[in-house]
């Protein structure tokens, strides 16, 4: 076993250094991402240790940025690509699309698109606009597109890795403000593959289903309604596209009652698919209606409102009350 | 309408009054990259000479000929409703030909949809073209095979898959070069101007083609752009060119120029193929709504086939009996392909679910199994009722 303690935002560096070292033909490209390392230096170090041609400094061009990486991943290279602030990939977003989603079934299988988008996203550090936003769902509505986001070091570090390894272009959605939040990271043990949920807490009385940044409230909430005898599960559901919903399932039949928790707005969010799959998958299971808890259908707000906006531990443990009072 | 309003409204008239009333190159142009005059005149230009033999010159005639049936037979099988969309190249072919026959094996190219003539020299069968417009698949074909990229329906996208792939090329050392062809309308797209941006920085070995057929579906060029496109290059530092895109010696002395220039690590080059669309954009437009039948006439009298036929008979380079054998050939070809249509089968339904995923994806294998146990209900019931 070799564990270290270590930031998300060290596991993703060391994540990425790994990757490059591993296979001469992954890249990592983008804005700032070479002598700065990043404007949140995920990528620090690796310019300087791997070289200009293979951590490239971009122009300012989130289209170009994509649409070079996939001529580079048809020329046979694996590119990671990384959009500064979520806000700013919507110039990419036909390229990610249009054409990165849909090269390899166009070409009916025979090209593969091994590229890795990966986007510092959501709020919490009093951020100016388009530096804040949540538009996970926006990707996973696409078909040919995976989407995914770590919660604690060590997915941030082997799910890179299999992101990386991927064939599929994924969609990378890391919580930005869990960057310096630290676990444990076994860098021996490869963990489960890529797109399983995975529960990270027990309980018998209610499910908290939420992925990213929202992973740690929703413990926090588990262990505050424990002081008040509720048992409360979480799963962490690490990926929105596909969702592992036979974990979800499991976990419904068990508690009979669902709430999901997102950053994102709630209105067409993946909480309301998951939702409708619950209700779908185990009716006779459920106690209570599947409940939802996120954003609302306003434009992300100024720093001084967002904790209004993002849910917080108290609206957690309401929707728990609401959904345990059914 | 509100007095601003008017004013907008007026506006293009006015700019559209100014451009329509200036000089338009003509092929005395000396921008104008020209070797074979409209008459079928061979004329020589200083930094382009070329000297082709009897043998290549009628191979080239022969490409742009099958290209032009092969693209008449799309459009009369799109009529006849076996295909539902075709994007003629009608009046292209030199464009596509010259530049198309310039192209080395190890090359790669990155199309639109309407570079039927490239991937006739790049070997693709052209019936693998006609998937797409007959509605069987996206495109359908392996493009490392012929190093030619799918068919690309948005406006402009490859350019920047063709400047990443010259990025990947530079990067293995390779001497090969990447070709993008695009229209004049794309000039207008972000894409194209970062895919500029992008191979000017990194130096990258791509050429840019771009195809000025005057028209992007009903917005003339003027409406895209108030330099010559070919200038446009200048300001991203590489040289651009303009060349008579229906002079099919000028486009292939261009292209290989632009081409060899990638090879040796000088970077990109903007190639303005001065052409016309004789046709529509597409099957689903009708370009009397939009351009005047004299523009068309004017156009035709520099058709590029008729030059170099008119040069192929002067100089004595092809006899009456290679028309005529070229003729059959053409036919042939055209019963091929639209035999080859006629027999296209539909995809099967279950095919809905194959090859979104290189890995598979849990989602689409529950999605596959439901509509699998939907299909099969209609086979137990079928049972039943016998």
């Amino acid at each position: 076993m070799a564990v270290e303690k270590m930031s998300i935002a060290k596991a993703l560096n060391e994540s990425l250094r790994l990757a490059l070292d591993n296979d001469p033909k992954v890249l990592i490209m983008g804005e700032d991402v070479g002598k700065l390392g990043g404007v949140f230096r995920i990528t620090d170090g690796l310019q300087k240790d791997f070289g200009e041609d293979r951590v490239i400094d971009t122009p300012l061009a989130e289209s170009g940025i994509v649409g070079t990486a996939i001529g580079l991943a048809l020329r046979g290279y694996r590119p990671i690509v990384e959009i500064q602030f979520d806000g700013f990939v919507f110039p990419a977003y036909d390229q990610i699309v249009t054409q990165l989603a849909k090269m390899h079934a166009r070409a009916l299988g025979k090209i593969k698109l091994p590229v890795v988008v990966r986007i510092p996203y959501g709020g919490g550090i009093g951020a100016v606009e388009h530096h804040s936003e949540s538009p996970e769902a926006l990707f996973a509505h696409v078909a040919g597109l995976k989407v995914v986001s770590p919660s604690n070091a060590s997915d941030a570090y082997w799910m890179m890795q299999q992101a990386v390894q991927s064939d599929d272009p994924i969609i990378f959605f890391e919580p930005k403000r869990r960057y310096w939040d630290k676990g444990e990271v076994d860098t021996e043990s490869i963990p489960g593959p890529l797109h399983r949920a995975v529960t990270v807490r027990e309980g018998s009385d209610l499910t908290l289903v939420a992925y990213g940044p929202m992973v740690k409230v929703c413990l926090e909430a588990a262990a505050a309604a424990q002081e008040e005898g509720k048992s409360i599960e979480v799963l962490d559901l690490r990926s929105m596209s596909p969702i592992d919903f036979d974990a979800i399932q499991t976990s419904a039949e068990k508690t009979g009652r669902v709430v999901v928790v997102h950053e994102a707005p709630v209105f067409y969010g993946s909480g309301a698919e998951i939702a409708a799959r619950i209700t779908e998958r185990c009716f006779y299971h459920l106690e209570a209606p599947v409940l939802r808890v996120g954003g609302y259908h306003v434009p992300y707000p100024p720093a001084r409102l967002e904790d209004e906006y993002l849910p917080g531990l108290d609206r957690v443990l309401d929707a728990v009350d609401r959904s345990l009072a059914f | 309408m509100t007095v601003e309003s008017t004013a907008a409204a007026r506006k293009p008239r006015r700019a559209s009054k100014r451009t329509s009333a200036a000089k338009k190159p003509q092929s005395s142009d000396p921008q104008l990259v020209q070797l074979l005059t409209p008459e079928g005149e061979r004329v020589e230009h200083p930094d382009y000479s070329i000297d082709l033999s009897a043998d290549e010159l009628r191979g080239l005639y022969r490409d742009m000929v099958l290209t032009r049936r092969f693209d008449a037979e799309a459009t009369a099988l799109q009529r006849q409703g076996e295909l539902g969309l075709w994007a003629s190249l009608l009046g292209q072919e030199a464009a596509q030909i010259g530049s198309g026959r310039a192209l080395r094996d190890d090359d790669y190219v990155f199309p639109t949809y309407r570079e039927h003539g490239v991937a006739w020299c790049r070997g693709v069968d052209p019936t693998n073209l006609l998937g797409m417009f007959r509605g069987v698949n996206h495109g359908g074909w392996d493009p490392s095979t012929n190093n030619f990229h799918l068919y690309t329906i948005v406006i402009g996208s490859q350019t920047l898959h063709a400047t990443g792939y010259a990025m990947g090329v530079a990067k293995d050392g390779a001497d090969s070069a990447v070709i993008a062809y695009f229209g004049d309308g794309a000039s207008s797209q972000g894409d194209v101007a970062e895919s500029f941006t992008f191979s000017a920085v990194y130096n990258a070995p791509v050429v840019f083609f771009c195809q000025n057929n005057q028209w992007a579906i009903s917005e003339p060029t003027e409406r895209q752009t108030r330099v010559p496109l070919y200038q446009r290059a200048q300001g991203y530092g590489f040289p651009g060119v303009r060349v008579d895109g229906n002079d099919v010696l000028a486009c292939l002395a261009v292209t290989r120029s632009a081409l060899e220039r990638a090879r040796r690590g000088e970077g990109p080059t903007l190639v303005e193929a001065f052409t016309y669309r004789m046709g529509a954009h597409t099957t689903s437009d009708d370009p009397t709504k939009y351009r005047a039948d004299d523009e068309r006439a004017a156009w035709e009298a520099k058709d590029p086939i008729l030059r170099l036929r008119t040069y192929l008979e002067k100089s004595g380079h092809a006899d009456e009996a290679f028309f005529t054998e070229l003729e059959a050939e053409s036919e042939t070809l055209g019963k091929r392909v639209r035999e080859a249509v006629r027999a296209m089968p539909d995809p099967e339904p279950m095919a809905l679910f194959e090859h979104g995923y290189a890995d598979g994806s849990s989602l689409v294998d529950e999605e596959r199994a439901q509509f699998a146990a939907y299909q099969a209900s209609f086979a137990d019931s079928a049972e039943e009722g016998k």
